[in-house]
């Protein structure tokens, strides 16, 4: 996993709410066995309209992503955080997370920062007025900065610390082996086993 | 104080407790199907890892497999590649696969129950949002991505935070001609689509113990439309009865041991929820959707809504842009809608009772005119059984099509989907635009009012035939 410290990028606003993973990345897309190639689908349903925000040419190599709310619900696809890496996202700042689409944002890198919706509102109406502004999404100070902003986000110690670090979860667990070894031979006997 | 349900599983499970650290859980069941699992196992392959726990492992074939013809080869090479990933990933990694034409074979969330593998007190996973259905065991089950399956099957771990936990206490009995899905429409209608967000619901009341277990999953499926991270049924003697005999539960001794256990699994008297939301049973009717989430749901004897009506603005836009894309004219009345096709079946509405539900409104009956109705049984275990009781004949007298076990239109990753324009009436979980093919359009129904609308090419409720 690429480590996250501090980013510095020019920000897309997406005024929508309830973005579900279909639309993020459309099941098509999810027949591909590959983790990488996921960027072309993203909002590949949306970018047929020429309006869609992502087709404004002035918001071309942005890399933070201002969302309604309640983005990513629906769908657990990991497809969906690929596809915003892929595209080139870094960071995306909205005032709710579905849950599922956060932890997968958190495995791979992708920072979900949340902020209160007037924030997240009052970042994308400068943005719209000027594209060029930049953003920083700094992780160490767990802080906002840019356009007239600066709020702070909340994140726990140790899911930074993991980011900063760029530490993947598999490896971190591994480290525990014997506990899980020994809390499997404490379980009851009448458990199902599939074979 | 005393604990919930949720706590009591959760609290089993901890591996290990840190501070500041999330809880390292054991997971007693890993569900793995071909759509989320491939970048998972090329992880473990590169990084020279087994899978810790095949036994506690089951794959199926599900999302892409066609529903007819399913002797032939799929037709779609991507879909091919992806069913032949997992059957190769499944040979090198010892996980037990219940592939495309065997009798075992099914939707990963009817599969489970099935089998008896989901119990109450479990922890289960699957990359798949709607693992929620098997909390309606008693079981904490939710869905996770694919760095989450790769970590499970290296592991059998997994590291999470503890949600906040929510009850939605459903008083009193449901109406005749209400079902599970019209009461878990009526629940995310009311909580809305995020308003589950950060916790684990538990559905208590009367009308909840008034369930039958494949009811119970119905509603527990949907947990995930409300943004919870799983739902929860405290088990009772309707749990053990449905778990009594199945192939992989315990018998005798073990038997007695694993229910005494599983008694102990209520939420204890003096529990507290962070939140906590009350319905009243008997005055909900069959709910449908009409926009473009599952949130977007009204009765079905009410009108389209009109946007204006919405205070928050983000809901009123919402509401502006889910009518244009469902081609909808605020206070037209529901039943006035017209639909193309029906479709009955998935994860949510797909089991044995849901079937018989159906069968029951259109026995006798014809479909209307050009409408396509679908019925796709949720395994072939469902499809066996329905065969058995005749319920195919009813279906293709009454002019519907009757085909094999998956996932079929509810997302459309096989060849089943809608064309732009069209729509349907669909007894899946997601009205998402797009969700059954670009540009169709879903209201999501009960397999009762399916059934009925079915018949009148409108939305109906079985009463108004």
């Amino acid at each position: 996993m690429e480590a996250f410290t501090i980013h510095t990028g020019r920000a897309v606003p997406l005024r929508r709410s309830d973005v579900d993973t279909d639309q993020i990345i459309p099941s098509d897309w999810l027949k591909r066995i590959e983790r990488t190639g996921f960027g072309a689908g993203l909002f590949s349903q949306w970018r047929t309209d020429e309006s869609f925000v992502l087709n404004n040419p002035a918001y071309a190599g942005a890399s933070i992503l201002l969302a309604g709310p309640d983005f990513g619900t629906g769908s657990s696809r990991e497809h969906a955080v690929w596809a915003l890496q892929d595209y080139g996202f870094r960071a995306v700042i909205s005032a709710r997370f579905a849950d599922i689409f956060r932890g997968n944002a958190l495995g791979n890198g992708l920072l979900p920062v949340q902020l209160p919706a007037e924030t997240v509102e009052s970042l994308q109406s400068a943005v719209e007025q000027d594209p060029t502004v930049e953003i920083t999404v700094d992780l160490d100070a767990r802080e906002v900065r840019g356009a007239g902003v600066a709020a702070a986000f909340e994140l726990d110690d140790f899911t930074r610390w993991r980011l900063m670090e760029g530490l993947d979860d598999v490896g971190l667990t591994l480290r525990h082996e014997e506990m899980i070894t020994g809390f499997e031979g404490a379980r009851p006997g009448w458990l199902p086993t599939t074979v | 104080m005393g604990r919930t349900l949720a706590e009591k599983v959760w609290d089993a499970h901890v591996v290990r407790r840190a501070e500041g650290e999330p809880d390292l859980l054991y997971i007693d069941l890993h569900l793995v199907h071909e759509v989320t699992s491939p970048q998972a196992f090329e992880a473990l392959r590169l990084a020279g890892r087994p899978v810790r726990r095949p036994d506690l492992t089951v794959a199926t074939e599900d999302h892409n497999v066609p529903t007819t013809n399913t002797l032939a080869p799929i037709a779609d090479p991507v879909s091919a590649a992806q069913v032949e990933a997992l059957r190769k990933n499944c040979a090198e990694f010892g996980v037990k696969l219940f592939p495309m034409n065997d009798p075992g074979q099914g939707i990963v969330h009817v599969v489970g129950p099935q089998l008896g593998l989901s119990q109450p007190g479990m922890t289960i996973v699957c990359g798949d949002s709607h693992t929620s259905t098997h909390g309606a065991f008693g079981a904490l089950a939710f869905g996770i991505g694919t760095s989450q399956v790769e970590h499970v099957l290296a592991t059998q771990t997994l590291p999470q935070r503890r949600p906040r936990t929510m009850a939605v206490t459903v008083e009193g009995d449901l109406p005749v001609g209400v079902t599970a899905k019209d009461l878990i429409l009526a629940i995310i209608a009311r909580i809305g689509t995020g308003g589950g967000a950060g916790h684990i619901i538990e559905y208590r009341g009367a009308a909840i113990r008034g369930l039958s277990m494949e009811g119970r999953m119905t509603v527990c499926n949907m947990s995930i439309e409300a943004g919870a991270r799983a739902g929860m049924i405290a088990p009772d003697d309707t749990t053990f009865e449905y778990l009594a005999g199945r192939e992989r539960v315990a018998t005798g001794p073990a038997w007695d041991e694993a229910v005494a256990y599983w008694r102990t699994l209520a939420s204890d008297p003096d529990a507290e929820f962070d939140h906590e939301v009350v319905i009243d049973a008997a005055s909900l009717t069959p709910y449908v959707t009409w926009g473009t989430n599952p949130g977007q749901a009204a009765p079905l004897g009410s009108l389209v809504p009109t946007p204006s009506d919405y205070a928050n603005p983000a809901a009123q836009a919402s509401a502006e842009r889910a009518l244009a894309y469902m081609g909808l004219t605020a206070g037209t009345p529901l039943t006035e809608v017209a639909v193309d096709t029906v479709f009955i079946g998935s994860c949510t509405n797909g089991r044995l009772s849901d079937l018989r539900a159906a069968a029951d409104v259109l026995r006798g009956r014809q479909v209307a005119g050009d409408v396509r109705v679908l019925v796709v049984p949720g395994s072939m275990q469902v499809k066996a059984q329905a065969e058995a009781e005749g319920l195919d004949q009813v279906f293709e007298a009454a002019g519907a099509q009757w085909r094999s076990a998956g996932c079929s239109m509810c997302l459309g990753m096989n060849p089943d989907t809608l064309s732009p324009g069209e729509r349907s009436a669909s007894t899946s979980n997601r009205n998402f635009e797009g969700r059954q093919g670009q540009g169709g359009r879903t209201h999501l129904v009960s397999p009762q009012v399916a059934a009925a609308t079915a018949i009148t090419g409108r939305l109906t409720a079985p009463a108004d035939l």
